[in-house]
């Protein structure tokens, strides 16, 4: 994965594009822990999320895992192209982000992981 | 055409067409009634009305769509498809966190006794006054076991008796002016059921973090206490199963309830691992206001579509005023039910259910217990976590164990191990499905990777322990070798073979026929 995003400690990445907007997908840690999708639940375009708020749910063979949103927001983007093939998150961030968040308070982004903080987060976690 | 695609031809053939008169070998296909409708075939014979005035106004349908069979086929129909049935009556069955026990034949005998079995639910009490004494009874072994003196027999599965737990606590918070409190302290580890049951009653959920050691710490706990308030004043109580869903016993469980207990939260303990501490500590000893108990699991009732659930709840004395109703009380050697009227508990959050419960589950409960004893239900505890212990110390080197041992009445290992061998833990569950064993519980509980939760019956031999062992035991070694082509398409000899998981889940079937 690319070095300019950030991660939680919940498995997601985010992308800042045009300098308020979250693009957020979940990472490769996530979509293994995942197995094979079968479902995502997208949220409406307009809904408004707050920080830690879940705004989609990824469904596997195995389990249902909520996607919790970084930051505080409106939802302006969803990929809707998930709906038909959920597999589609595990391509590539362009085809497999989930939702685009335009952000109220940009510095809520601060606080994430970057890549090196996140790769050491994860090996941690696998014990 | 190959051996082995007229093989895979006359497979197909019999899944597919022989309408239900195929299979493989003993193991029969069977179709649904509906698919055995033979219009020659008339389920019954019976003579044309005559003389008889039409009475519901307007004229009989000509058919209802009902299948017309005979009894044979139904008989046949039934029984082929209970072959295909597993059950603890077939054979090992090691499903964590399900407590699949024996059920005693004595059981049986009891709660087919006339005086049980003929009984109404309506009677007037003076005339089922064995039937409200043994509830009366069973109420004194439920307190007395876990400390708990308030008992209520009502709910009628595990998930009812949480309900019921969160609301009676719900209840009496009201009824001490403490409705503000909204949050419920659940850990990462639990069953789904308990956030659920805390979300239904109208709770926040704030997440407890499980340790590295699989087990609760005293820090995490007072994170969660007071991460909204100071004093932990927004805290209405917490959801914690004692031994946890890694078959680990909570070891700093008591300063935590006492924690919570200051914070004016209360304690309820999901029983859903009660088999592990049955007659050997009670759960208000340290430190529990609220419990359920399923009898179908600790107590050997059928469960797992052998018959209705039953999960009573035990109450300090301080939460028992706020129980559903009906409880049994006794005055004078008389049994009655006890409602929510004046005479009774008016505090009562009131009737959950109709009538008092599974009663038939009540009699095989009691029967159990009496058939134990104090000192039989203790064997049994130490027997399951023997049991458990046994398999964790001989499958340790073959399997990733997350948490250190010793376990309780179950045992957690992963498939980190194989899985970069390309063997995980469904290939796992599937592989023991052809070796005719009934798959452990599998990616629960969520919080560990490849999850396997082993729990094995107290009542298994050593024998049988071993045999399931020594399977486990040449899975990991065939893998090892890198022989695992085999695991992708197990089971091949079951009913079904293999099933397309991600297909079914992606594109389910729910019609019969459009």
């Amino acid at each position: 994965m690319s070095d300019n995003l950030k991660y939680t400690a919940e498995h997601e990445w985010i992308k800042i594009e045009d300098g308020d907007v979250a693009v957020i997908g979940i990472t490769a840690y996530a979509q293994d822990a995942l197995g094979d999708l079968v479902y995502v639940d997208l949220p409406d375009v307009g809904r408004k999320v707050a920080k830690g708020e879940d705004f989609a749910v990824v469904e596997s063979v195995k389990t249902a895992a909520e996607v919790y949103s970084p930051v505080s927001g409106e939802v302006v983007g969803v990929n809707d192209n998930l709906s038909n093939d959920p597999e589609l998150i595990k391509k590539s961030l362009e085809e497999g982000w989930i939702a685009k968040i335009k952000m109220e308070d940009a510095a809520e982004i601060a606080g994430l992981m970057d890549k090196e903080a996140y790769d050491k987060f994860v090996a941690e976690q696998d014990h | 055409m190959s051996a082995e695609a007229k093989v895979e031809e006359l497979t197909m053939r019999t899944m597919n067409e022989a309408a239900g008169e195929g299979g493989r070998g003993l193991n029969y296909e069977e179709n649904l009634l509906w698919e055995k409708e033979r219009s020659d075939h008339p389920g019954v014979d019976l003579p044309e009305p005559e003389g008889m005035a039409l009475r519901t106004g307007r004229p009989a349908r000509e058919t209802i769509g009902l299948p017309q069979v005979s009894e044979p086929q139904v008989v046949r129909h039934f029984v082929r498809l209970s072959t295909w049935n597993y059950s603890i009556d077939h054979g090992f069955f090691p499903l964590g966190s399900c407590t699949m026990k024996h059920n005693p034949r004595l059981n049986e005998k009891m709660a087919r006794l006339p005086g049980f079995a003929h009984i109404h639910p309506l009677q007037p009490e003076n005339t089922v006054q064995g039937a409200l004494k043994l509830m009366y009874e069973l109420q004194h072994w439920l307190a007395e076991l876990t400390g708990l003196p308030g008992v209520c027999l009502s709910p009628a599965a595990g998930a009812h008796g949480e309900l019921a737990g969160m609301m009676t606590i719900r209840r009496a918070h009201e009824a001490k002016g403490n409705g503000h409190k909204k949050v419920v302290l659940v850990p990462d580890s639990a069953h789904g059921t308990n956030p659920a049951t805390a979300a239904i009653c109208g709770y926040t959920i704030r997440t407890i973090k499980t340790s590295e050691t699989g087990r609760l710490t005293l820090e995490a706990f007072k994170e969660a206490l007071y991460a909204g308030q100071d004093d932990g004043g927004d805290v209405a109580g917490m959801m914690v199963t004692n031994p946890n869903t890694c078959g680990l016993f909570e070891r700093e469980i008591i300063p935590i309830a006492d924690l919570l207990h200051e914070a004016g939260g209360y304690f309820y303990c999901d029983g859903a691992n009660f088999n592990a501490l049955v007659g050997k500590i009670r759960p208000g000893a340290f430190g529990v206001d609220v419990m359920h108990i399923n009898l179908h699991k600790t107590f050997s009732t059928p469960h797992g579509g052998g018959g209705p659930g039953s999960g009573p709840i035990c109450v300090t004395e301080e939460l028992a005023p706020y129980l559903p109703v009906p409880t049994i009380t006794c005055e004078n050697d008389t049994y009655r039910l006890q409602y929510e009227d004046e005479a009774g508990r008016p505090e009562s959050l009131g009737r959950l259910r109709g009538f008092v419960g599974q009663f038939g589950m009540h009699v095989r409960a009691l029967s159990y217990m009496m058939s134990h004893g104090a000192d039989g239900l203790k064997q049994v505890a130490e027997d399951a976590v023997l049991n458990a212990n046994y398999i964790l110390s001989q499958l340790k080197d073959d399997y990733h164990v997350p948490y250190e041992g010793p376990c309780m009445h179950e045992c957690l290992l992963t498939d980190k191990m194989q899985k970069d061998q390309g063997v995980t833990t469904l290939d796992i569950a599937k592989t023991l499905c052809e070796r005719g064993y009934h798959p452990m519980t599998v990616y629960f509980p969520l919080v560990v990777n490849g999850a396997m939760l082993i729990e094995p019956t107290e009542t298994e031999s050593k024998d049988a322990i071993d045999r399931f062992i020594t399977v486990m035991k040449e899975i990991a070694a065939d893998t090892a070798a890198g022989d695992t082509d085999k695991f992708h398409a197990y089971p091949e000899s079951t009913p079904r073979r293999r099933l397309d998981e991600v297909l079914a889940a992606r594109q389910p079937v729910l019609n019969w026929k459009e």
